[in-house]
């Protein structure tokens, strides 16, 4: 019967595969595919839940498939599955067949039919991965399927320039949220000297002795996860991120940011709550994080006067509620409150191009001038205030901006000098320097071993913010992320048991992707003479297939689960020593960068408006 | 257009501004209308030259897109050959066709517009679009909200600028982060000129500028002014003035740059050395510019052509039989079995013709369907007036209906406590499960619901209404309550001369207003009857066929000249376009035998409708076209209410043709339903006074929707509203992409995508010198034929040759096409064929 749980991934891989294969013209057979392996998903669900529960509904955990392993260290596939999978799948299968039936008519005649159902399929496989999930490493598989087709769908119309910055600001808070996770995977590795099913991870005394000695870790990989799911919950301080989400078709938006992607971070929560249900300060600081999204959620909700935002931030409330039921132990309730949610609001969103015929009918036989609303009753300067902070979102886009990204890219603005030919030769003769030093490793030091990994972390650091502040040279930018990953296996090779093996691990994906995608580079040169970074160009307008093998490229080089350096970051992680956080900090830090310089490359040159107006200028604000 | 560039005039800057903004009403009232009506004032390919190079518009398909027609023989090249003769000369015409075929687009960077203002981006490295149009827009959208917000914005709607004022003046937190910003709000008597100051600089940019800004959101910008001049199109009404908008944004504006440069920054002058061309100074056209004149007239020409010579040949042929039958008396004619009176639409084209192959014996007519009746409607409880009748009109009557015993459906998915935090969270537990079983039903049995935009619901069939005004002191917020029998007698007698219906009445003569049912879909206004406002004809139908019963008014026909028999009995209908559906309005007054007639007839109709259903169908890939016509027919049904389907019916798109003349006239012809029919007799109007009141709504109401097909088609992403499957409806008026985006104004994709953007012909059927003289008697009628935005054709009816109005006069036109198929039977060709059909003749 446990084979059952490897059909339910397995199904959505293969259809997936096929959807890439068929032809774009055949819409009746890309539609009829995604539809098929739904329902196949589906009907395979209901069978095992059958037997699941003829069985006792007993938790199921089986470890699948190791992919990597060496001494103290393995990296395997496991499922897990109880009521929670359960209910995650149910409503995942329900929603995503009723949605793929409703799009197989809707999208009918637009560009870009099969890129549409394609990354249908290939969100469907990241959620059902992420859900049958048995162990972080397995959940992060997903979570990074998860944000990369988010980037795709919210810029399906990635000739215009709003669905393109929207969705690169998305993804830049689900990298957030997926250096989350690589910490707390990087953390729990340490604690449990393995890498932790949830099934272990959920067991209380084998947690409980572990965490007796370590409590501030415990505590911190329970914050790691919850930054985690409070990024792809849009919760407080990340909101903002969606309604800004709803660029692509309605059923998509209805589908990924009204249902399934907005509750996966209380998937999170729940997937790993006996992990820290005894921690106080962690259930509290979910509480309040939670209260405050609601609170602030409802104020925004009442002022918005577009209707898709409005479902949004009224959403976000609930999910702000949810959030506190996870963190009172109230799983059921919460679940039963995720599936009302998502059906609610997916409605909703469908039906939101008829509110103009309801609410002008609505209006045309009750109308009440200046109906008074509960705010009226406030004092005036509260009233106003907050009127204004709603409008205003709470200033948390703007925030974001301010102490995210504005720094960031002021660092990277004041080693603008590192573009320099001189200073890039001295860059590789510190490298090569650094590859000497280390076959003399035995004779250095033991405190200087110590501090040299950081400093090597630190160049790569600094070479992948150089990366994403650069405006012109988009072959300086490619080859700045591909060195960054050199530093970093550098750094780490410092750290005593790390082998060569390893290194190869990571840098293979590093090597492949970066060189083909700097062919692909050259090959689009070639044929535009103009290919830079400081606007967009736009150029998968013309060059579809090259821009597809570039997206690619970036994937394999970013460390996405199709390249080797997937296993690879993770082995970087599994090599920085318990008292190494800046160290870990640095390296997540230029992964974080890495990956969106990478999605910015892609997003620059081959997204937006094309920059030959031959078929009509696109405005930006369209 | 102003030529010499004198001191900055702010209202007349406005006055230039609003003209050239898009005029689109709010969703609920949207009416087609010439996008381009800025320009009208140019002949048509200069102001479209013009408005790219202002603007940067695309006003053409790209060479690319004709070079295929030509070769896929949609362009015909006999017509190109003759095209280029007149245009360039009969010396170089291989030189002109191999440029022709061979030429490359152009890019539309270099338009005037935004030039100016660019150089915040240029020189100053700011972005400042996207600092202010977030916020703006959303501030303007809450202002303007129509009842979306739950939370009103604070004030009383009187003046946008006053409220702003009063919000940022009683709130702690402020709009703006700039202090002086702050202190230049609250100025009393903030002028325009002093903030353009601080901006600009330099006065003589003033204008420019202005036009760059508002031109940067001209959705947003729009609606500002087609509000200020129109209150009343906003049932909760706000005012507000594209004054403050200006104002508005530029604080912001300066609240931008002093957040990014601190206090310190020059006007945008300092860094513009050399002065932009102005605006609207003189053009030059480029060969291209001519390039592109050619291949549209060819591609024009090439479809005229082909109607011309079908008419030709079917009149021909009908006038050989119609002598054959001169010996036949009168009886023949009187065996009418109905006579039916449509709407002028195109998308009544094809019903006529599936109800004549039906009841050969039937006789039908093209009216603009208001029916020559203007009025304002008021359903019952309903708290506002409705305007049926033409746009332009403004109409000094109201008719109220009571008795109304349908019940409006509700639907908690709308209810605005589904978005609060407390009920909303009982809501999601409860109510929230229900809403997935919904949607399940919603996708697989798609019925009629709340969320239905429906046709039928406009008026209830079995309510009353006050038609008739017996006390002329009845009135209502000015309007009189119903007409008197005199003017309902000027009403229906000015219907039936202008369609040249004055004798030989059938039993039973409908009018059949028409109407349209969609769902999840924002621009339901569209869909309905354009000469009604864009509201179903039903009201109007039905108030026409009963002044027509009205035996007083009968009585007064009668001195008039319009002898009307006792047997005959008027009955009004509604035709719903996109469900293909007939409902038929007080059957309680007919007759005996003419309640078996109607009976019989609505047989007839019925297998008419489904015929044309199934016509209809071979555009739409989701239903197969072979099936048998009932079949489909229950297809288009669901079509129309289902959630996933942006496509109910395709409305006007490929028209193309307007056809002022008697039935015979294009009866035999096939015109795919790409011709707006309008019914004249020129026995029965020698002087063209009908013709004139037929001309003056033809060219504004056909010629604009055929033009906003044209411009929605050719430039989709500035003058359509792009593909609607992401669009988000902001504040009930109009509809933007995500939530940060501009207005859409415009047709959207699925509306034109099958449009084949070409001017309309207006073919008359009378004697040229008379078309010329009444043309001539409405100076902006005949601007729309003399500047060729609409093209004209008369046909003299005597002779049979048709003459083409050219350059003030009209000259004769020579065919080209030198043959036509005759088509036998035409489902035969709807299950096949899925593009525009050639112009056929067709066997009756």
């Amino acid at each position: 019967m446990e084979n059952i749980i490897q059909i339910l991934v397995l199904l959505p891989i293969i259809g997936f595969i096929l959807s890439l294969i068929i032809p774009k013209k055949q819409e009746r057979q890309l539609a009829w595919n995604t539809i098929l392996f739904i329902s196949l998903h589906f009907i395979t669900l209901c069978i095992f839940t059958f037997l699941w529960f003829q069985d006792g509904g007993k938790v199921i955990n089986m470890k699948e498939l190791t992919i990597f392993k060496s001494i103290g260290y393995e990296f395997y596939v496991d499922f897990y599955f109880d009521k929670i999978a359960l209910t995650y799948l149910f409503l995942g299968a329900f929603i995503s067949l009723l949605i793929a039936q409703y799009s197989r008519f809707y999208m009918h005649r637009e560009t870009g039919y099969k890129r549409f159902f394609n990354t249908f399929m290939f969100f469907y496989l990241g959620y059902s991965i992420v859900v049958c999930a048995g162990n972080l490493e397995t959940l992060f598989i997903g979570w990074e399927i998860l944000g990369i087709s988010s980037f795709l769908l919210i810029a399906f119309y990635r000739d215009r320039y709003l669905p393109v910055k929207n969705a690169v600001k998305v993804f830049s808070i689900y990298r957030i949220g997926d250096v989350g996770i690589l910490l707390a995977m990087w953390l729990s590795h340490h604690l449990w000297h393995e890498n932790i099913s949830f099934m272990k991870l959920n067991n209380y005394e084998i947690v409980h002795e572990h965490l007796s000695q370590h409590s501030w870790v415990g505590v911190t990989i329970s914050l790691m996860l919850l930054l985690s799911a409070m990024a792809k919950s849009a919760i407080f301080p990340f909101s903002s991120w969606l309604p800004r989400a709803m660029e692509g078709p309605t059923p998509s938006s209805a589908v990924f940011y009204g249902s399934l992607s907005v509750h996966i971070g209380a998937f999170l929560l729940l997937r790993t709550y006996h992990f820290w249900e005894h921690q106080t300060t962690m259930q509290l600081v979910v509480i309040v994080f939670g209260l405050i999204t609601s609170v602030i959620s409802t104020l925004t909700a009442r002022v918005q006067s577009n209707i898709k935002s409005q479902i949004a931030y009224s959403s976000l409330a609930q999910i702000g509620l949810i959030f506190i039921e996870i963190a009172l132990g109230l799983e059921e309730l919460a679940l039963v409150h995720i599936a009302g949610n998502a059906f609610l609001r997916t409605y909703q969103l469908l039906i939101s191009p008829s509110t103009v015929t309801y609410k002008i009918r609505e209006q045309f036989f009750n109308f009440i001038p200046r109906k008074k609303t509960l705010e009226d009753s406030w004092p005036k300067k509260i009233e106003y205030s907050l009127y204004i902070m709603s409008l205003k979102e709470w200033n948390l886009d703007n925030l974001q901006y301010k102490y995210l990204w504005n720094p960031v890219k002021n660092i990277g603005k004041k080693f603008n000098f590192l573009g320099s030919p001189v200073l890039m030769i001295l860059a590789i003769v510190i490298f090569i320097s650094g590859v000497i030093l280390h076959f003399f490793e035995d004779k250095l030091p033991p405190n200087v071993i110590h501090n040299i990994p950081f400093i090597f972390a630190l160049i790569g650091l600094l070479f992948v913010l150089k990366s994403f502040t650069e405006r012109r040279n988009v072959f300086l930018s490619w080859w700045l992320v591909v060195f960054n990953h050199f530093w970093i296996a550098l750094a780490i090779s410092f750290n005593e048991h790390y082998t060569y093996t390893h290194n190869i691990w990571y840098l293979s994906g590093v090597v492949v992707g970066g060189i083909s995608g700097y062919f692909i580079l050259k090959k689009l040169q070639s044929k535009e003479r103009k290919v830079a970074l400081d606007q967009f160009y736009g150029y998968s307008y013309v060059h579809q297939k090259l821009g597809m093998a570039f997206l690619i490229a970036c994937l394999i080089l970013a460390g996405f689960p199709i390249s080797p350096t997937f296993i690879g970051e993770d082995l970087v992680f599994s090599h920085i020593h318990e008292d190494q956080i800046f160290l870990a900090i640095a390296v997540s830090l230029s992964l974080i960068i890495d990956g969106l310089a990478l999605i910015r490359i892609y997003s620059r040159v081959f997204l937006g408006p094309f920059i030959k107006t031959y078929d009509g200028i696109v405005k930006r604000n369209l | 257009m102003k030529e010499n560039h004198s001191k900055f005039d702010l209202e007349h800057v406005i006055r230039e501004l609003k003209h050239f903004l898009p005029a689109q009403a709010p969703l609920k009232d949207f009416i087609h209308h010439n996008t381009l009506h800025a320009f009208q004032q140019e002949s048509f390919h200069l102001a479209l030259n013009k408005a790219t190079k202002i603007f940067g518009y695309k006003t053409y398909l790209t060479f690319q897109e004709y070079q295929k027609m030509y070769e896929e023989s949609n362009i015909s090249k006999q017509i190109l050959e003759k095209i280029i003769i007149i245009k360039k000369g009969k010396e170089n015409i291989n030189f002109w066709l191999n440029h022709l075929l061979t030429v490359n687009e152009l890019n539309f960077t270099s338009s005037r517009i935004g030039s100016i203002r660019d150089t915040w981006k240029d020189k100053f490295y700011f972005d400042i679009d996207v600092r202010v149009h977030p916020f703006l827009f959303r501030l303007l959208g809450s202002y303007l909200d129509q009842g979306i917000a739950i939370w009103n914005f604070p004030g009383d709607s009187k003046d946008f600028m006053k409220s702003v004022r009063d919000l940022e003046r009683n709130s702690k937190i402020s709009l703006f982060k700039s202090k002086r910003v702050k202190k230049l709000l609250l100025t009393p008597k903030l002028k325009v000129e002093s903030l353009l100051e601080i901006l600009v600089g330099d006065e003589d940019l003033y204008e420019h500028y202005i036009f760059d800004q508002q031109f940067a959101h001209p959705g947003w910008s729009g609606i500002v002014a087609v509000i200020e001049d129109n209150p009343h199109t906003l049932l909760d009404g706000k005012l507000i003035s594209l004054i403050d908008l200006i104002k508005l944004e530029c604080l912001f504006e300066i609240d931008a740059l002093d957040n990014r440069f601190g206090d310190i920054w020059a006007p945008i002058s300092s860094k513009i050395k050399n002065k932009p061309v102005h605006l609207f100074d003189k053009i030059k056209r480029t060969e291209k510019d001519e390039l592109k004149e050619i291949w549209q007239e060819a591609f024009e020409w090439t479809y005229y052509d082909q109607v011309l010579f079908g008419i030709k040949n079917q009149f021909d042929k009908l006038q050989l039989v119609e002598s054959k039958k001169e010996n036949e008396t009168l009886e023949a004619k009187k065996q009418k079995k109905f006579q039916a009176i449509f709407c002028i639409d195109d998308r009544e084209c094809s019903i006529r013709r599936h109800i004549e192959k039906e009841v050969p014996t039937c006789e039908t007519f093209g009216t603009a369907g208001h029916f020559n009746v203007e009025f304002y409607f008021q359903p019952e409880n309903g708290k506002f007036y409705t305007k049926v009748c033409p746009a332009p009109v403004t109409p000094k009557f109201l008719i109220k209906e009571f008795e109304n015993s349908k019940k409006k459906k509700k639907d908690f998915h709308y209810n605005k406590q589904s978005h609060s935090l407390i009920v909303g969270w009982f809501l999601t537990h409860t109510i929230g499960l229900w809403s997935g079983i919904r949607l399940a039903m919603s996708i697989f049995r798609p019925i009629k619901n709340a969320s239905t935009s429906d046709a039928s619901a406009h008026m209830d069939k079995n309510s009353s209404l006050t038609i008739e005004n017996t006390d002329p002191t009845q009135i209502s917020d000015g309007l009189q309550i119903g007409f008197s029998i005199l003017e309902m007698t000027d009403r229906v007698e000015g219907l039936l001369k202008s369609i040249g219906l004055v004798k030989d009445f059938a039993p039973l003569v409908y009018a059949v207003g028409h109407g349209s049912t969609s769902v999840n879909n924002t621009h339901y206004a569209g869909y309905d009857c354009g000469a009604c406002s864009g509201r179903p004809g039903s009201v109007n139908a039905r108030v026409i066929s009963s002044m027509a019963n009205n035996t007083k008014v009968r009585a007064e026909l009668e001195k008039r000249g319009i002898s009307i028999s006792n047997e005959t009995q008027f009955i009004g209908a509604l035709h719903d376009t996109s469900r293909d559906e007939m409902s038929y309005f007080d059957v309680k007054v007919l007759s005996k035998e003419n309640y078996k007639l109607y009976l019989e007839n609505k047989k007839s109709f019925i297998v008419a409708l489904d015929n044309n259903s199934k016509e209809r169908s071979r555009r739409f890939v989701s239903i197969n076209s072979n099936n048998s016509s009932a079949k489909i027919h229950e297809q288009v049904k669901t079509r129309t209410v289902s959630l996933f389907e942006p496509r109910p019916e395709l409305n006007h798109a490929t028209n193309a043709l307007s056809i002022v003349g008697r039935r015979n006239f294009t009866k035999g012809v096939f015109l795919d339903r790409r011709s707006f029919l309008n019914s004249f007799d020129y026995r029965v109007d020698p002087e063209g006074n009908y013709l004139l009141n037929i001309l003056n709504a033809v060219a504004p109401v056909c010629g604009g929707i055929n033009l906003e097909y044209y411009f929605s088609r050719v430039d989709n992403h500035n003058l359509g509203a792009g593909t609607k499957l992401p669009h988000n409806v902001m504040g009930l008026i109009g509809v933007a992409n995500g939530i940060d985006g501009d207005l859409r104004t415009g047709l959207p994709k699925q509306m034109i995508e099958v449009h084949d953007p070409i001017r309309l012909l207006v073919i008359v059927e009378h004697f040229p010198e008379i078309v010329l003289k009444t043309i001539k008697r409405n100076p902006a009628t005949y601007n729309w034929f003399e500047k060729d935005w609409v093209k004209l054709v008369a046909c003299n009816p005597e002779t049979n040759d048709f003459y083409e109005f050219k350059e003030g006069e009209f000259i004769p036109y020579h065919l080209v096409q030198k043959s036509i198929e005759t088509l036998e039977n035409f489902t035969d060709t709807f299950e096949k064929e899925i593009d525009n059909l050639p112009v056929f003749l067709i066997n009756n």
